[in-house]
């Protein structure tokens, strides 16, 4: 018997006799807020992870934007739809940059596809506005631009937002890790800078 | 409403002052306890460690030791914990339906002695007197397994002339843990070595606990240590009065438990 | 390259060697003292953190319970974006899966993001015989794999190490694999953090075959999802072309949806924050963005051994976030080598015995690692009654010695013990017994525990184990049941109970 079947087997025997009907209970919600509420608590809770927020109006958003780079060199995706001075496009038709020329990148600038306000989390899907997953992960610097309206509750709501066939990546915060003496330090081998630019 | 007194193996052989102080209190809150002589134990040391068919004849022997009452008292969260988490285990195991019935009649019915008190008496000023300086440790089973919540805590507080101070890190495990105290000696020590210094922190006389096997372990261990600290069950505590004070309970006394009663 | 937790001693001895590591028991008491704080914390503000723990409990049983259906889901949905599916019957099975997608793209190196599946089956080693070197990007395990050391924590697997110890292996160890350390390196975890990161980055660049775990793995979208801290997953889930995840089977849940509670309970049991830093999902292939050619390995390994169990079963509900280790006062004196597993605490005290059976004498020790005090259970995400778990499989070891020749000592005095308390008249005999020794001890025992009562000091044999560090009180002269009988109940001697 192959692999497969001899464990498909072996559950079905470990199994004999188990009823497969388990009453899931709902998963809780948090209480509804304003949206504005949300809003004021998504900037509270990216803060907390020691990320940047700068609020701005849709009229300021590429002065703030570069203000966020202060000079660095950005990568941006195709899709940005805002002009970056100096700015080089990934452009994924032709094969984008590679791991490599992206090292030599200081910084990069991407949109969102959702925010949590209860965990402070921006989500990406890596469509043209977000780009390759790459290319917000090896510049050390990630600006990304969250537009207020994006903003949800809570995790559940991003779930329902969110399609699985895409990649997603959900930040929280700038790279991190806790694996000295449980003392939480930012910046590993992620971004060890996240500007979040929350829009309107 | 006829209730048994439960008083668990430990105490019986090694803590009979306990087992006459749930007596007393409980007469002097109007209740007559009847103490089935046929009881001997729970059977949790066998089931805790393993050995469900040697458990079997033993939870036999309780529930026919205690069947007809309406409600089975015991000074222990442990051996209570036993009594309604784990008899139906030992039943199943047992594959005798009738066993399994009886259980479900005398598990449902036994508390742990503080949750008939506050739950069914509606207590919770007992009447003692015990002017010293005391800790309380809230033992893991009565703390988790049965969930008595803040009820001794809330007698303890009605007490007269009790000086009650905060354990640190009162809800970790102290380390008895039946057999695990012999089976993993080194672990338990330590664990019981940081409860002792916590107890010690305190600057308390008495450290009380409603379970006599926790109290023996920790006791144990600030003995050795020559702490200056005593350990009493809850119920001995709450048993005290003016009267009693100075007495038999009363920290102060040298003489030999055998010369006691 | 790494240590082996083959040939451990049991429990007892090995726990007992680990009491006496004066600087593990520092390291441990202040790393579980932390992470318990920030964990109560934030699941202080979840005001229905029990209705989120039943529906998280609730949507991994579901999976269990119809998981042959689910995995033929998962294999479907997976084929169907792009993925290879293969089954590993065991570590063995799953480990050469790995090596021939290594060796037929002719590469001498590895990346790995941490994962416990590919520790249980010692991937590493396999590859390394093989000739392929697996690089461990986490930074724990980067500690843990450059001191040639092994893993005592499912989240923190170098949580024994504190900042001097990781100053000193990085600045020994870290030239001979690659970029060395700096040589003003300080034990500043931020500049320890900064030092793992220049090391590791060449070997991300560079790398072309990454292999990874999964800590979810959603059967109707084939999506695949990986929770992390530093960024070093998201390296190896995007950069090489190549990317082999090792999957246990128990890891499904049904459909996307489900992934929510999980996600909400995870980070905060696991590493005391809202949300951790990086959680990517991915779906077989996605052309033009991340890797090429993406292979998953379903394992079992034992798990549908744990699967039939009953009670043990729940078992395999866990999401690996540690919060039992970081509350076990067991775990927080001995740490995690003492268990001599991968899984270490509580839930390695059920999972390997459930996983392996209980043969083997190390293993039959686990469930005996604990002092049933359930804290464990009380922080769990998923709701495993670990305690009832634990019993459960005592209860296993004990039937696995029913037919020894010649019974073990606890076993003769177990069966004394049931004989003794099946009969109440035996009980009274046997409390004669000791009140006599009660009364010798009284007279004679020169200790006398505070209050006053007589104690035994210490004690020969058996009990040497109780008073090697703790006294005993002297029994009693008379028991209970004597004075009920002597005074009624007290009533008799006129003191109204009164002793």
């Amino acid at each position: 018997m192959n692999a497969r079947d001899d464990i498909l087997r072996r559950v079905r025997s470990a199994l004999d006799g188990v009823s497969p009907a388990v009453e899931v209970p709902t998963a809780p919600r948090v209480r509804p807020r304003d949206h504005a509420d949300l809003v004021d608590l998504f900037d509270e809770r990216v803060a907390d992870y020691r990320a940047v927020v700068t609020r701005c109006s849709s009229d300021d958003l590429a002065a703030t934007v570069a203000a966020a780079l202060d000079g660095a060199r950005a990568v941006v995706p195709p899709g940005l739809g805002l002009d970056v001075a100096g700015a080089v496009v990934d452009d994924p038709s032709t094969g984008g940059h590679s791991a490599a020329e992206l090292d030599a990148i200081d910084a990069v600038v991407t949109r969102a596809a959702v925010g949590i306000a209860e965990t402070g989390t921006i989500v990406l899907d890596h469509r043209p506005d977000q780009g390759r997953r790459a290319i917000s992960l090896v510049p050390d610097l990630h600006v990304c631009i969250v537009d207020a309206s994006q903003v949800v509750a809570d995790v559940p709501d991003a779930i329902a937002l969110l399609d699985p066939a895409r990649p997603l990546t959900w930040i929280s915060g700038p790279s991190a890790t806790s694996d000295i003496e449980l003392d939480r330090v930012e910046g590993v081998h992620g971004p060890r800078t996240l500007h979040v630019v929350l829009v309107g | 409403m006829r209730v048994a007194l439960q008083v668990t193996c430990v105490n019986d052989a090694m803590f009979p002052d306990t087992g006459k102080a749930v007596v007393r209190l409980l007469r002097r809150l109007g209740v007559e306890v009847d103490f089935p002589r046929a009881q001997t134990c729970c059977a949790q040391p066998m089931v805790n460690t393993g050995y469900l068919d040697e458990a079997v004849p033993v939870v036999r022997n309780f529930v026919d030791a205690f069947a007809g009452y309406d409600a089975i008292v015991t000074p222990s969260g442990s051996c209570a914990g036993s009594v309604r988490h784990q008899h139906a285990l030992v039943a199943e195991r047992s594959g005798d339906p009738a066993l399994a019935d009886a259980v479900a009649r005398t598990a449902p019915r036994t508390y742990e002695f503080t949750e008939l008190i506050v739950d069914v008496l509606g207590v919770t000023d007992v009447g003692a007197y015990f002017p010293h300086r005391v800790t309380y440790h809230p033992t893991c089973h009565s703390l988790r397994m049965l969930g008595v919540g803040d009820r001794p805590r809330r007698l303890l507080e009605e007490v007269r002339g009790i000086q009650l101070v905060d354990l640190p890190q009162a809800e970790e495990c102290c380390g008895f843990g039946g057999t695990f105290a012999l089976k993993n000696a080194d672990t338990s020590i330590a664990m019981g070595a940081d409860k002792a210094r916590h107890v010690r922190d305190t600057g308390a006389e008495v450290l009380v606990a409603g379970d006599n096997s926790c109290l023996m372990h920790i006791g144990g261990v600030l003995s050795r240590q020559r702490a200056g600290v005593r350990v009493m069950h809850l119920a001995e505590i709450l048993a005290s009065t003016d009267e009693t004070e100075g007495e038999s309970d009363g920290p102060v006394v040298g003489e030999r438990a055998g010369d006691i009663s | 390259m790494s240590g082996t937790f083959v040939g451990m001693p049991a429990f007892p001895s090995a726990a007992r060697e680990a009491l006496g590591d004066t600087q593990l028991r520092r390291n441990l008491a202040h790393a579980t003292r932390t992470i318990r704080d920030k964990r109560a914390q934030v699941v202080g503000e979840v005001e229905e953190w029990e209705e989120l723990r039943l529906a998280g409990a609730g949507v991994k049983e579901a999976a269990l319970r119809d998981l042959a259906t689910h995995l033929e889901t998962l294999e479907e949905s997976l084929t169907r974006a792009g993925a290879t599916v293969h089954w590993a019957r065991d570590a063995e099975e799953a480990c050469a899966i790995v090596a021939r997608v290594a060796k037929s793209h002719d590469v001498d190196e590895v990346v790995k993001v941490k994962s416990m599946a590919t520790l249980e089956i010692g991937l590493n080693d396999h590859l390394e015989r093989e000739g392929i070197a697996a690089w461990e990007t986490d930074l724990a395990e980067l500690i843990v794999q450059l001191g040639d050391d092994l893993p005592s924590h499912i989240l923190v697997p170098a949580i024994h190490r504190n900042r001097a110890e990781i100053r000193e292996i990085f600045r020994r160890r870290m030239a001979a694999v690659g970029r060395p350390a700096p040589d003003d390196l300080s034990d500043d975890p931020a500049a320890l953090a900064g030092a793992a990161r220049e090391h590791m980055r060449e070997k991300f660049l560079r790398a072309k075959v990454a292999v990874s775990g999964a800590n979810f793995a959603v059967a109707d979208t084939g999506t695949l999802v990986v929770v992390e801290s530093e960024g070093n997953g998201r390296m190896c889930l995007t950069l090489p072309d190549v990317l082999v995840s090792v999957v246990g089977i128990e890891k499904v849940v049904a459909t996307w949806s489900e992934l929510d509670p999980l996600l909400r309970l995870l980070p905060r049991s696991s590493t005391g924050e809202r949300m951790n830093p990086y959680t990517s999902t991915w779906s077989g292939v996605t052309p033009g963005d991340g890797p090429q050619e993406v292979h998953v390995v379903l394992l079992d390994n034992g798990r549908t051994r744990a699967l039939a169990d009953e009670v043990g079963r729940q078992a395999l509900r866990c999401i690996r976030c540690s919060a039992c280790l970081n509350v076990c006062p067991v775990y927080e004196r001995v740490g995690g080598h003492a268990y001599g597993s991968v899984y270490p605490g509580p839930i390695g005290a059920i999972l390997n015995p459930l996983l392996r059976g209980v043969e083997d004498e190390q293993t039959a020790s686990l469930p005996y690692a604990s002092s049933l005090c359930g804290a464990c259970f009380e922080v769990c995400p998923v709701r495993i009654d670990i305690p009832s778990v634990l019993v459960e499989q005592r209860a296993a070891v004990v039937d696995s010695h029913r037919s020894d020749r010649v019974p073990k000592a606890e076993a003769v005095a177990m069966r004394a013990a049931a004989w003794t308390f099946s009969d109440s008249r035996r009980l009274r005999l046997a409390e004669r017994a000791s009140g006599l020794a009660g009364r010798v001890l009284g007279r004679f025992s020169r200790t006398t525990l505070p209050g006053g009562r007589a104690a035994a000091g210490r004690l020969p044999g058996p009990a040497a184990g109780w008073t090697g560090a703790r006294d005993l009180p002297a029994p009693p002269e008379e028991s209970f049941r004597e004075w009920w009988d002597r005074t009624d109940g007290g009533r008799a001697d006129g003191e109204e109970g009164r002793s």
